[in-house]
Order: C-alpha cells, then sequence, then structure tokens
C-alpha cells in the first residue's frame, strides 16, 4: 500500500509537473495581456504534430529542439495578424477568437495528418523503466520531470534577470507605466506570447512521446492549466508552479482510492481554494479580481 | 422613448413574432424542416439566457452549457425515473440546472472579468466529467436514453407533441414565449436596470450603495434556471441528453450566438442562434470540414462585426 501511493505520489508529481508546463505558458499570457488563450492545446498539438513531421530527418532530439521555436513562430502570426487588433477591448472577445482558433487548428491538424492517432518513437534509451521496483515509472517519465524543471528555471531566470523578462514582469503589474516609461509594449506583448506558445509546442513534443499524437489531445489537456492557474492565483508564476503540481499530486493520489474521481478532484481542489482563499493560494489581492 | 421609436419597436416585434408563429409555414418551403425551426428557438432561449447575464449585466460566464445540460440530463431523469409527464420533467430540469447555478454561482461572483470565466469554464467542466464518468446512472458518453416526451394532457383532450412535428414546434414555442416574456418583464424592473447599472459601471454602482455581488449572483442564478429550462427543452427535442451538451465548447457556442446576433439587444442572440443552427446544419451536411469553418466564423465575427449582426444593421441605419 505504501508503495502503491508513493508510486502515484511520484507519478501525480510527474504530471503534474506536465501541467505546469503548459499553464505557465497560458498564464504568462493571461497576466499580461489579459487573453484566455484557448488555443493553448491547439498550439501544442501543433508541436506534437511538427516533431512527427520532423522526426524521421532529425531524429527525436532534433525535433524537440526544432519543434518548439516553430511552434513559437507560428504563434508569433498569429498572434500579430488575429489577436493584436483585441488587445485593450473586452477580453471577451480575444477569448471567442482563441475558441474558434482552436477549432480551425484542430480541424486542420486532422485535415493535414489524419483523424488516426500517430505513435511517436522516443529514443530507447528513454523507454525503458527505470527499475523494476517502481514499476512503471519509464526514463521517459524522468526525462519529462527533468526537461520541464529546466524550461522552468530558463523562464524563472529570463523573467528575473534579462530586461524582457523584467519589461514582463513589469507590464503584468502595471502595463500604463511600462508603456509611459517609452518600452514598445506591442513588442512586449508578441515577445511574451511566443514564449508562452514555445512552452506550449515544448509541451506538445514531451506530450506525444508519451502519450502519443492525436487531433483533439489539446482539449482535454487544456483543463488541468486552467484549474493550475486559479488554484495557484492568476498573476503568480509561482502560484501556477505551485497549483500545477499540487492537482497533478491530488489527481494521482486519488487515483489509488477512487480511480473514476481522478479527473473530479481537481475541480473540488479548484471549489476547496475559492472558498477559502477567493484569490488563489499565491493570487495578490485586487489582481483581476 | 419617442413615440416614433416605439411604433418602430412595436413593429419589430409583431414582425418576430409573426415570423416565429408561421414558421413552419415558410421554412419547408425554403428548403427547412420544422425540426430545425424547433432546434432554433430552443438555442435561441439558451443564448438569450446567457444574453441575460452577459449583455445586460456584463459578467461573461464560459460555462453556461453545463447548466443548459443538467437541465436537460433533469428532465430526463423526471421522465425515465419519476412520472412520464412533460411539464414535470421540465420543472425538474429547470430547477436543477437553477439551483446548481445557485451554488457555484455563489463561489464564482466574487470574481470579475477574465478570471470570472476561467472559474465558470472550469466549474462547469465538473458536470461534464461526472455526466462522462459515472456512466451506470448517466449513461456515461452514449448519453441518457430512454425517455420520449410525452403528450400534453388537459383533462378532455391531449395533444400529441411526441409523433406530429408541428404541434410539438407550437409547444416549444409557447414555452420559449413564457420564458422570453418572463426575461423582458425583470428587464424592464427595477431590478434589471441596476443590473444595466452594473454593467455600464461596477463602481459606481456600487457607491450608490447597491450590493453589486448580490445582484450578479442573483442573475446568474436567474440565467441558470432559464438555461436549465432551455436544456429541458433541448431534452425533449431529442429525447435524449448528450453529455456533449455540458461541454465547455457548447458554452463557447452560445456566447458566439450572443455576440454574432448583437448582444446588446434582446432579441439579437436569438438571431445569432438562427444564423448559427441553420449554418452548421448545412456546412456539417456538405464538408466534414465544417469545424474549421465554424472556427474561421468565430474569427470573423470578431475581428469585423464584433456588435453583432443586429449592431451592425443599426450602425448602417444610423449612418
Amino acid at each position: 500500500m505504501t508503495q502503491l501511493l508513493l508510486f502515484n505520489v511520484t507519478n501525480g508529481l510527474i504530471i503534474g509537473a506536465f501541467y505546469v508546463l503548459m499553464a505557465l505558458g497560458l498564464s504568462l499570457i493571461l497576466n499580461l495581456s489579459n487573453v484566455i488563450n484557448f488555443a493553448h492545446g491547439g498550439f501544442l498539438v501543433i508541436g506534437g504534430y511538427i516533431a512527427y513531421t520532423i522526426t524521421p530527418y532529425v531524429g527525436f532530439w532534433g525535433a524537440l529542439f526544432i519543434a518548439p521555436p516553430l511552434t513559437a513562430i507560428i504563434g508569433l502570426a498569429v498572434e500579430r495578424v488575429l489577436i493584436r487588433p483585441l488587445y485593450g477591448r473586452d477580453p471577451l472577445y480575444s477569448l471567442l477568437l482563441t475558441f474558434g482558433l482552436a477549432f480551425i487548428i484542430e480541424d486542420g491538424t486532422r485535415f493535414i495528418w489524419g483523424a488516426q492517432g500517430k505513435p511517436v518513437t522516443i529514443p530507447a534509451i528513454l523507454a525503458r523503466p527505470l527499475s523494476n521496483e517502481f514499476f512503471f515509472i519509464t526514463g521517459y517519465r524522468l526525462f519529462m520531470v527533468i526537461m520541464v524543471v529546466i524550461s522552468v528555471t530558463l523562464l524563472f531566470s529570463l523573467l528575473r534577470y534579462t530586461r524582457l523578462g523584467i519589461r514582463i514582469r513589469a507590464g503584468t503589474l502595471d502595463l500604463e507605466t511600462v508603456a509611459a516609461l517609452g518600452i514598445n509594449v506591442r513588442m512586449l506583448r508578441s515577445l511574451n506570447f511566443a514564449v508562452g506558445i514555445f512552452l506550449a509546442g515544448l509541451s506538445g513534443v514531451l506530450a506525444a512521446g508519451q502519450l502519443g499524437l492525436e487531433p483533439t489531445m489539446g482539449t482535454g489537456l487544456l483543463m488541468p492549466s486552467f484549474i493550475a492557474i486559479i488554484v495557484g492565483g492568476v498573476g503568480s508564476l509561482t502560484g501556477t508552479l505551485l497549483g500545477g503540481l499540487l492537482i497533478g499530486v491530488a489527481s494521482g493520489v486519488t487515483a489509488v482510492f477512487l480511480p473514476a474521481a481522478s479527473e473530479a478532484i481537481m475541480y473540488v481542489l479548484m471549489a476547496v481554494v475559492l472558498l477559502i482563499r477567493p484569490r488563489g493560494l499565491l493570487g495578490e489581492q485586487g489582481m483581476m479580481t | 422613448m419617442s413615440g416614433q421609436e416605439q411604433a418602430h419597436r412595436m413593429i419589430a416585434l409583431t414582425a418576430i413574432w409573426a415570423a416565429l408563429v408561421l414558421a413552419p409555414y415558410w421554412m419547408v418551403p425554403l428548403g427547412g424542416y420544422t425540426a430545425l425551426g424547433t432546434r432554433v428557438l430552443v438555442l435561441g432561449l439558451a443564448a438569450m439566457s446567457v444574453n441575460f447575464l452577459l449583455g445586460f449585466t456584463g459578467v461573461l460566464s464560459f460555462g453556461h452549457a453545463a447548466y443548459f445540460g443538467l437541465g436537460a440530463y433533469g428532465a430526463g431523469f423526471a421522465l425515465k425515473f419519476l412520472a412520464p409527464s412533460t411539464p414535470l420533467s421540465l420543472l425538474c430540469g429547470m430547477l436543477l440546472g437553477g439551483i446548481a447555478g445557485a451554488v457555484l454561482g455563489a463561489l464564482s461572483v466574487r470574481r470579475r472579468g477574465v478570471y470570472f470565466a476561467m472559474v465558470t469554464i472550469a466549474f462547469g467542466q465538473v458536470f461534464y466529467y461526472i455526466a462522462f464518468q459515472w456512466s451506470a446512472v448517466t449513461g456515461g458518453d452514449d448519453g441518457l436514453r430512454g425517455f420520449s416526451r410525452q403528450p400534453l394532457e388537459f383533462g378532455l383532450f391531449s395533444i400529441d407533441i411526441l409523433s406530429n412535428a408541428s404541434a410539438f414546434y407550437y409547444f416549444v414555442l409557447v414555452c420559449f414565449g413564457l420564458v422570453a416574456a418572463v426575461m423582458a418583464f425583470i428587464l424592464r424592473s427595477p431590478f434589471g436596470r441596476t443590473m444595466i447599472a452594473i454593467r455600464e459601471n461596477e463602481r459606481r454602482a456600487r457607491f450608490l450603495g447597491i450590493p453589486v455581488e448580490r445582484h450578479i449572483w442573483i442573475a446568474f442564478t436567474l440565467s441558470c434556471f432559464f438555461m436549465g429550462f432551455a436544456g429541458a427543452l433541448y431534452a425533449l427535442v431529442n429525447n435524449f441528453a448528450d453529455p456533449r451538451g455540458l461541454h465547455y465548447s457548447q458554452s463557447g457556442d452560445f456566447v458566439m450566438m450572443a455576440v454574432m446576433g448583437g448582444m446588446r439587444s434582446f432579441w439579437g442572440p436569438m438571431l445569432g442562434a438562427a444564423v448559427f443552427v441553420v449554418l452548421q446544419d448545412y456546412l456539417s451536411s456538405i464538408t466534414i470540414n465544417w469545424m474549421s469553418f465554424v472556427g474561421m466564423l468565430f474569427v470573423a465575427v470578431v475581428l469585423f462585426f464584433p456588435r453583432g449582426l443586429l449592431g451592425f444593421i443599426r450602425r448602417k441605419s444610423e449612418a
């Protein structure tokens, strides 16, 4: 029993780490631009399919490095053409637009790559189980966690130490002042969007290795990221990180006792957090209330 | 309101009702079918319920499909397990949707803007997962089956709404009219005016001593009751309750109908629903890539017609 529990907690942490990666991108865009990117799951799918397409030529490792930037470039174009005109309008509009975009992406991937799921081959070194005691944890899962840790570290150092990062953080708090100081806010939003989509693309490549690819996979992965943001508190990336891990572990542990409720527990957790602490665990008071 | 405006309004209302009442006669020659008209009515009612909150209180709930779906399941359960009575099933559906909305609304109303939208989406999904997972009761992915709408008994005579498509259309139209009248009545009441005040300037409303949270909660709950009613009607339309009716993508469709028609007007969502339903029906019959077209419709409406069709027409006529 202890072993089973331990296994499921670890498993939950791994899934949580994956949610974190996706939720951080969503959270970045939400915090700076006040846009709920419904197409985030769509960009994840694009990242995964790009990786699938280029793997035969560049191998898994090559795809891992090429697919996310390519996804980010697509994201940049989308932001420039479709989302930029909506800044400053009611958030309802960007929400509806990205919602429609998610439809287009899902249908587009089905059109290009077919409705059938596609398996993605991962290097043999990652595919075998780590040890016999932790029965299911393959090298790939560990690798996913390592990738998440690396990207989260890079993201947080980007935000902390680079000029772009400092501007993004400042813009999250007070975009008007940032603009008044002579910073090109449009450019800032575009770059920020690209960083967010880069993370979605990376999640896509990682998810493809674990789950295989399907045009509809983005929708299912979007909701946990939402909950991670709400639980952690809107406006706080550290909160999103915490929220993602928390719901991952919660659903992992619940899977031991009541498998059917492993999805529902996330929502219960969210309801409890909203009751006790409406701004979320690490959310700032007054932030987007 | 000037006399001329009032006259215009009367003409418009008469035209709308005439079109709705005569729909079975003009739709079929135009290539439609009566059941399509029934679906437009029901989904239009749902879009109007969403707009009750979105357009008149200025609060964006993106999870209203949950209450629509709950209404459908409520009606289905009532017909299947309680008693074979159509009015009872409508009542049960409305209560299930409304009560769930009251509870979850209380949890969500302290948030605003995008955050509110996110919370409502996430809460809405709870019901989707319940319906999807708890297949012993809800039928899971296949949906709730094994019930059908019952003839209306009036003691002396009964109306067969099960097999007679026109009779059912008129039944739905009467229900639609009742709920629309209640909605219009609420919007004209002091409470409705307060909702609009909150939409226009929440801070000022607060300074005037209006308990904003409570008003939003009541508006949310009312719209969930309407939504539950519409959902119950939808279950009667299909004789089946679909878990996808609870999904947030259905909420997106409702919001889209409201925005496309024009969310600042009472009848806008109805127009939006008519266009949306007919277009979707048509597109899905000619292409398997209809999803892309619906998506492009979303993008186009947002970029080019943010005020919706009615807003667009109004602006044209003023210019």
